[in-house]
């Protein structure tokens, strides 16, 4: 025995099974997230349940498991979870149905699948389509085509809502501000009733739009399905709330796939409905790679000017020493302490002032003086400056003493050994300090809540309007919007599916974030000729 | 040649040969590391378009005393310097004298290859880009003429853009020497330039080392004693930071005025 553990060959078992135990742990981890992420977009069949009493049940199936023995009643085993949708006559988008009750299960040819943009799935048949109050043909044709002329209209909708009213509403605001700036300043009673003139114009222009959108939406209204429940019961629906309708018991493969595509597509680029639990979430990508983006801005070239001065300039001595340990302490500390640094510091004291200072005539309402990307971005750099700084000051002392000083001999300067020599030699480290940066900072929630992120932003930190970037403006964030969605939606239920895809999807943007920065760095190692170090 | 005799301070007796108009003068020159002193007294002549070795001990000083010559040790926190060492009679330690044309003057190879990370031409062109020369032809010509003088210029000719990091450690040492002399100094200081290298490519930077003392002083630190007797014309004999004996190499290692002296350079201890 002694002998056997003297070759050492217990230790390289040891080693070797820490290893593959840490590398199953991960691959479980992307395993049950692909497989919970990818799947929720799927349009899988519509059972129809006839049960022993006679009662009916009609959804699609979401989960199969055996039935614990404490609530056992029948002598059935298991149970399927099925969603029944129609959650304005249900009152729940979930049945539990023990499978000893089932007398049988049918796959209707014509069962109907409507995404609608409120009260989520509505599952039935379609009876009667009606144009204003006259039946039409009730083909699925006529259905799809209603659908496109309704998506059309509220395309219109939104538009006029959003960018005409939108632009309307900020010209008046900017009028109501400019007024409050005179009322604090001088008070000229001429330049307050022009500004009063020309808003009464704009709300002119107003009524006529608030006219032209009620015309719009009457003519929405006009187009409306008749659906027969499973159960019998009828029910009319709005065409115009009907996002995507289909047949998945008649769609092929081809079909289904089209479906889900398209239902892919409408996550990764449209804006969330239903309190987040349905719908896009291209919100929260915009906003957590701009976030990301904005935190390496100020993080990386910050932390590496530290570096340099720590390393190249400073005398090494006790007080080098120590500001290394308290740089290297910082970075553990916890990330909500930053979160309320940010707040009283960035939000409250810098925020703050501005306010005071440049947008006085808002007040109370607060432009910078509140969570914005800009400061939930200056939060996190902070707190992974700490991080950018120990990687850079361990790259710079990696590039050799022998080839400053070889530099230096051939009577180069300080600063162009640095910039010539020694930052080049120290960048591929650099990088991957700035790829430890990105995975730090894009997976940090905690901070952001209190300093700028929110479960649905109005619009996005960059548009059209003057100055095209609003630093000031609350944003959307992937890590938060899973925290949401999963643990305060109203349905957390059918939003579960949602969490791993979200969860997925933050995943899949750290990857891609750390694949670039990678492939910049072995560039780069190429170019400089092989590992440098 | 008549060799005078210098009576110190501390009662030792330095042989120095008689050397006229000097390169590079050092004249009673102190040095400390914080607290500790490295160099005591040294008195030191240099002559133009030899080569000078310096010889002694591990821990003598040679190396130290190599770095006073372009002011390397600047970069040392600690150093403190008493004395002068004056370069074509100018002392590089006044204060406001520019070190950085001082370095362009006396270039310096290490004891350790260090190429940069750049490509073979970005290497030897590196001095001229950083005095702000970036004219094409005028760079090209230097690449040339450099590496030729390093004898190196056959076996990179090809591959100019490739990394200096791919050359082989005798290559880089040559690569190195070429990127010294592309700045036209008038002193070369070389730092055991050969004891990482195998005796093959010793023996090539031997030649080189040759081929230079026609334009160049050439200052070089060795272990070596047959390198030593090889190639300088002149050898310095340190130890324990003192300059024991200075002569003509010849004499040096066949009649050397001192007990001290003859012990080492025979092998009798070191």
């Amino acid at each position: 025995m002694r002998d056997f553990l003297k070759t050492g060959v217990p230790f390289i078992w040891l080693t070797g099974g820490a290893l593959a135990i840490c590398l199953l742990m991960i691959a479980g981890l992307v395993a049950l997230v692909l497989y919970n992420g990818t799947g929720f977009f799927w349009p899988s069949n519509i059972e129809a349940v006839t049960l022993k009493d006679g009662q009916k049940a009609m959804g699609q199936r979401w989960d199969r498991q055996e039935i614990p023995a404490s609530s056992r009643t029948g002598s059935g085993q298991f149970r399927i979870q099925l969603k029944v949708g129609n959650r304005d006559v249900y009152r729940s988008d979930f049945r539990w149905i023990d499978e000893s009750d089932i007398q049988a299960t049918q796959y209707p040819k014509d069962a109907v699948v409507f995404e609608r943009r409120e009260w989520g799935n509505f599952y039935g048949f379609i009876d009667a389509l009606y144009e204003r109050e006259t039946r039409v043909s009730n083909t699925w044709d006529v259905l799809q085509d209603q659908l496109d002329k309704t998506r059309a209209l509220h395309e219109q909708i939104r538009q006029i809502e959003e960018d005409a009213i939108g632009d309307l509403n900020r010209q008046i605001e900017a009028l109501r501000l400019k007024k409050r700036e005179i009322e604090l300043g001088d008070g000229n009673a001429d330049d307050m009733t022009a500004i009063d003139r020309e808003s009464e114009t704009h709300w002119a222009s107003y009524e006529q739009l608030a006219d032209q959108l009620a015309q719009l939406r009457a003519v929405n209204e006009m187009y409306r399905v008749e659906v027969r429940l499973i159960g019998g019961e009828v029910q009319q629906i709005a065409t115009a709330d009907i996002v995507r309708a289909h047949r998945p018991n008649q769609l092929g493969l081809v079909g289904k796939v089209g479906v889900y595509l398209d239902r892919v597509g409408e996550f990764l680029f449209d804006e969330p409905r239903e309190s987040n639990t349905e719908g896009g979430i291209f919100p929260a990508i915009f906003g957590t790679v701009m976030m990301v983006f904005l935190m390496s801005l100020a993080a990386v070239p910050f932390g590496i000017l530290a570096a340099l001065y720590l390393r190249e300039y400073a005398r090494q001595g006790t007080l080098v020493r120590l500001i290394r340990i308290a740089v290297n302490n910082l970075a553990g500390v916890p990330s909500i302490v930053f979160g309320m640094f940010g707040l009283g510091f960035f939000v409250y004291g810098i925020g703050g002032s501005i306010d005071q200072l440049f947008f006085a005539e808002a007040l109370p309402t607060p432009t910078y003086g509140t969570g914005g990307i800009l400061w939930a971005s200056l939060t996190l750099a902070l707190l992974t400056v700490p991080v950018m700084i120990v990687s850079a000051e361990e790259a710079l002392s990696a590039v050799p003493s022998d080839v400053r000083a070889g530099s230096l001999a051939l009577g180069a300067t300080q600063l162009q050994t640095i910039l010539r020599v020694v930052l080049p030699g120290a960048l591929p480290g650099i990088l991957t300090g700035i790829i430890l940066v990105i995975a730090r900072g894009a997976g940090e929630v905690a901070p952001l809540m209190i300093t700028g992120v929110v479960k649905l932003a109005p619009a996005l930190p960059v548009d059209g309007i003057w100055p095209f970037f609003h630093l000031e403006r609350k944003f959307m964030h992937l890590g938060f919007h899973i925290y949401d969605v999963g643990f305060q939606s109203p349905n957390v239920e059918a939003a579960r599916p949602m969490v791993y895809t979200t969860t997925l999807l933050l995943m899949g943007i750290v990857l891609a974030l750390n694949l670039v920065a990678i492939l910049v760095r072995n560039r780069l190692r190429k170019r400089a000729g092989g590992p440098t170090f | 040649m008549a060799a005078e005799s210098v009576q110190d301070d501390e009662n030792t007796l330095t042989i120095m040969p008689d050397i006229r108009n000097p390169i590079v003068e050092v004249s009673n020159l102190n040095l400390y590391y914080g607290e500790t002193q490295a160099l005591f007294d040294i008195d030191l002549r240099i002559p133009e378009h030899r080569v000078t070795a310096f010889i002694g001990p591990s821990g003598c000083g040679k190396s130290t005393l190599l770095r006073c010559m372009n002011r390397l040790n600047d970069l040392i926190d600690s150093v403190r310097i008493e004395g002068i060492v004056e370069i074509d009679n100018d002392d590089i330690y006044s204060s406001g004298y520019d070190v950085i044309s001082l370095r362009r003057r006396v270039g310096m190879v290490f004891q350790k290859s260090n190429p940069f990370p750049k490509s073979i031409y970005e290497n030897l062109v590196y001095g001229l880009r950083i005095a702000g020369e970036n004219r094409r032809p005028m760079l090209d010509e230097v690449v040339e003429q450099s590496l030729r003088a390093a004898a190196l210029w056959d076996e990179v000719k090809d591959r100019l853009d490739n990394s200096a990091l791919g050359l082989s450690g005798g290559q880089q040492q040559r690569l190195c020497i070429a990127r010294a002399i592309a700045v036209e100094p008038s002193v070369i200081l070389m730092d055991e330039p050969c004891s990482a290298l195998d005796p093959i490519a010793t023996g090539r930077i031997e030649e080189t080392i040759e081929e230079l003392k026609k334009d160049y002083t050439i200052v070089i630190v060795t272990h070596n004693m047959q390198q030593a007797s090889r190639i300088s014309d002149y050898t310095a004999f340190f130890y324990l930071g003192r300059l024991i004996e200075m002569a003509e190499t010849s004499d040096m290692f066949t009649n050397p005025q001192l007990k001290q002296t003859e012990d080492y350079v025979t092998g009798r201890f070191g």
